[in-house]
C-alpha cells in the first residue's frame, strides 16, 4: 500500500472563462523511505504539485491521501523546502529552526530543543553562520537552513521544491552531495522538485517526468538502478544514467502537444501598492487596484517556434 | 555645483542668510518723528511690511524667553522650552492614543476584506477634516468633563488627526505580509496568536513605523491649532496670546521653536524607522 498517494489529482487557477488549468489527471504513488525525484518544465505546475502535497491547496477534483488519510491541511509530518527559502528575515539561523522545533516538540526540555536544533544546524554546516539573519547569507546558505528547518521537524516526508534552483553549478554539487548524504542517513521519504534531470536521476531512486503546461501530468516513471553511493563523475558514464536521462528528455520534449514553447519570465515587482489614477474612482466601491506581487509571480508569453 | 569641503555646513548657511536677509529687508522699522526742538511728536512704523517685526527687534523682545528657557513668571509667561515642554506632554498622550487605537484598527482592515469595504468610505471621510473643525466637537463631547474639557478635546484631536497615517499605514503593510511567511506559519501549524505575534506583526513593523513617524509629525502639527483654540499654556497658546496683545515678535519665535521641534521629531523617528527597515 502507497504511503503518498495521488488519484485523478486535477487543478486549476483563475474564474470561470480565464481559467487557466495547470494540472490535469495526476496519479501518483509513493513508497515509505522512496526518493522520487519530479522534473519538468518551467511554470509547468509543480509548485503548485509541491503546495498540494504540502496541503496549502486544493485539488479541484481527485484526492492526495497520506497513510490513507485525506490531507486537508498542511501539518508537522511533511517538511516543506519552498522553493524561495521562506525564512523569516527577521530571525537568525538559530531562531528560524528554534521556531519551528519549539512549535512540534512543545514538550521537550528547553536544552534538548536547543541541542536539536544546533545538531542539524550542524548538519548543513552552518554552525559559524548560527547567529546570522538571513539577508547576511548567501543564496545557498539560506537553501541550507531551509533543509535544517524541514529536517529538524522530524517529518515523515520532506517535500523539496526546486531546493538548488537558484544556486551556480559547483554550490549546487556540493548541496546535492549533502541531500544525498542526508537522505542516507535519515532514510526518510522525500519528494525533490527539480528542473534539471541530471539532479534528479543523480539523487532520486525514481524519476518522474511532468509534461509541458497547461494541463500538465505525470509520464511514466524511470527507475533508476544505480548503486548507492553514487559517484557524481563516474555516473556521468553509467550507461543506465545516460539511458533515463535520454528516455526522461526525449519525453520531456514531445510531451509539449502544441508546437510553442513557454517562456516564463519571473516578474519582481516592488511591494508597493499604487493607485491606478486613470481610472476615475466610485464614491463607494473597492479601490482600483493592481495585481500585487503574491498575485502575479509569472509572465507567460506563447511564441511559435 | 562641484561639492567642496564643508558644504554641508556652508550651503545650508547661505541658504538661511538668504532668507532671513529677505525677511529683515522685508520687515518694518521704528521711525522716531521729531518736531523743529527736537521734541518726539509720535513714532511710526515704515517699510515693506510695516508690521512685520525685523530681525533685531525679534531678538531683543524674544531674549528674556530664550536666555531663561525654562522661566516661569506666570500661566502664559514662561521660558519658551517650558512652554515646548507643556505642548509636549499633550502631543505625548495623544499620539500615544492615536497609535493605541490606530495600530489595531489598521490591523482588522489589513486583514479583513468586509471591515475594509464597512469601514473605508468612513475613514475617507474623516481622513481630510482639518483640526480646527474637531476641536470644537471634542468640547462638545467633553462637555461634562468640567475644568478638563479643554484639555480632553484637545487630546481627543491630536489623536483623531494623528491616527490616519498609522492605521492606513499598518493596513498596507500587513497587506503586503509575503504568502511565503503566511504558508511558514500554516507548514509549522501556529496558533493564531503565535501567527500573529511571531509572523504578522514583525512582518509589519516597518511599515508600522513610517506610519508612526507620519503620525507623530501630524500629531505635532495640530497642537498649535488644539492650544489655539483652547487658551492652553504651551508653544501654540503663547503664539495665538502673544497675537491678541499685539506683541508680533514672539510670533517668529514660536514659530521657529515649532519647526524645529517638528524637525528633531522627524528625525528621531526616522532613525527608529531605519532600524526596523533593516531587520
Ligand atoms: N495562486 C495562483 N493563482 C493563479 N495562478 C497560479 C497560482 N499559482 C500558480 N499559478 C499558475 O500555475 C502555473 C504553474 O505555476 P507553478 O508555480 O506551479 O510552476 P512551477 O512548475 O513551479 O514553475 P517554476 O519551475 O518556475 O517554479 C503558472 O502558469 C502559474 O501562473
Ligand atoms: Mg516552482
Amino acid at each position: 500500500m502507497a504511503f503518498l498517494e495521488l488519484k485523478n489529482v486535477s487543478k486549476g487557477f483563475g474564474p470561470k472563462g480565464q481559467r487557466n488549468e495547470v494540472l490535469k489527471d495526476l496519479n501518483l504513488s509513493i513508497e515509505k523511505g522512496e526518493f522520487v525525484a519530479i522534473v519538468g518544465y518551467s511554470g509547468a505546475g509543480k509548485s503548485t504539485l509541491m503546495n498540494m502535497i504540502a496541503g496549502l491547496i486544493h485539488p479541484d477534483t481527485g484526492t492526495v491521501t497520506l497513510n490513507d488519510l485525506e490531507i486537508k491541511e498542511p501539518g508537522p509530518d511533511r517538511g516543506v523546502v519552498f522553493q524561495n527559502y521562506s525564512l523569516l528575515p527577521w530571525l537568525s539561523v538559530y531562531e528560524n529552526i528554534y521556531l519551528a522545533v519549539d512549535q512540534i516538540f512543545p514538550n521537550w526540555a528547553v536544552a534538548k530543543k536547543q541541542q536539536h536544533v544546533e545538531r542539524y544546524i550542524g548538519m548543513v554546516n552552518l554552525t559559524p553562520a548560527r547567529d546570522k539573519k538571513p539577508s547576511e547569507l548567501s543564496g545557498g546558505m539560506r537553501q541550507r537552513v531551509s533543509v535544517a528547518r524541514a529536517l529538524a521537524m522530524d517529518p515523515q516526508i520532506l517535500l523539496l521544491d526546486e531546493p538548488l534552483g537558484a544556486l551556480d553549478a559547483l554550490t549546487r554539487a556540493t548541496l546535492q552531495d549533502e541531500i544525498s548524504r542526508i537522505w542516507q542517513e535519515n532514510k526518510k521519504t522525500v519528494v525533490l522538485i527539480t528542473n534539471d534531470p541530471d539532479e534528479g536521476i543523480y539523487l532520486a531512486d525514481r524519476i518522474i517526468p511532468l509534461t509541458a503546461g497547461p494541463n500538465a501530468t505525470l509520464g511514466p516513471s524511470f527507475q533508476v538502478d544505480i548503486e548507492r553511493p553514487r559517484d557524481r563523475k563516474a555516473i556521468n558514464h553509467d550507461p543506465v544514467f545516460k539511458r533515463i536521462r535520454r528516455d526522461v528528455v526525449d519525453f520531456l520534449l514531445s510531451s509539449r502537444q502544441q508546437r510553442t514553447a513557454a517562456v516564463t519570465k519571473k516578474l519582481v515587482l516592488p511591494d508597493i501598492e499604487p493607485e491606478d489614477l486613470s481610472v476615475t474612482r466610485e464614491l463607494f466601491g473597492p479601490k482600483p487596484r493592481p495585481r500585487r506581487r503574491s498575485e502575479v509571480k509569472v509572465e507567460k508569453v506563447e511564441v511559435e517556434v | 555645483m562641484k561639492p567642496f569641503k564643508l558644504d554641508w555646513l556652508i550651503l545650508p548657511l547661505i541658504g538661511a542668510l538668504v532668507v532671513i536677509g529677505a525677511w529683515h529687508l522685508l520687515a518694518g522699522k521704528k521711525v522716531v518723528v521729531k518736531d523743529a526742538e527736537g521734541n518726539v511728536t509720535s513714532e511710526e512704523r515704515v517699510g515693506a511690511i510695516a508690521a512685520l517685526p525685523n530681525v533685531k527687534e525679534t531678538w531683543e523682545s524674544s531674549k528674556p524667553y530664550v536666555m531663561e528657557p525654562f522661566a516661569h513668571r506666570g500661566e502664559l509667561d514662561q521660558g519658551i522650552l517650558r512652554f515646548t515642554w507643556l505642548s509636549l506632554i499633550l502631543v505625548a498622550k495623544g499620539y500615544f492614543i492615536a497609535l493605541l487605537i490606530g495600530t489595531p484598527l489598521g490591523f482588522f482592515l489589513g486583514l479583513s476584506k468586509a471591515f475594509t469595504k464597512m469601514t473605508d468610505p468612513i475613514i475617507q471621510v474623516l481622513r481630510p477634516v482639518s483640526p480646527l473643525a474637531w476641536l470644537p466637537l471634542g468640547m462638545v463631547l467633553f462637555l461634562g468633563a468640567g475644568k478638563n474639557a479643554s484639555d480632553l478635546a484637545a487630546l481627543f484631536t491630536i489623536a483623531i488627526c494623528a491616527m490616519w497615517p498609522t492605521v492606513l499605514n499598518t493596513a498596507v503593510g500587513v497587506r503586503a505580509i509575503p504568502q511565503d511567511y503566511l504558508n511558514v506559519a500554516k507548514v509549522l501549524k501556529l496558533s493564531r496568536w503565535k501567527t500573529l505575534t511571531k509572523v504578522m506583526i514583525p512582518a509589519t513593523l516597518p511599515y508600522m513605523f513610517t506610519g508612526f513617524r507620519l503620525s507623530l509629525g501630524i500629531a505635532w502639527l495640530v497642537i498649535v491649532a488644539a492650544e489655539m483654540l483652547t487658551g492652553r499654556p504651551g508653544v501654540g497658546g503663547f503664539l495665538w496670546q502673544q497675537y491678541n496683545a499685539l506683541i508680533y515678535e514672539q510670533i517668529i519665535l514660536c514659530i521657529l521653536m515649532i519647526g524645529l521641534v517638528g524637525f528633531v521629531l522627524d528625525r528621531l523617528m526616522s532613525v527608529v524607522e531605519r532600524r526596523f527597515k533593516t531587520a
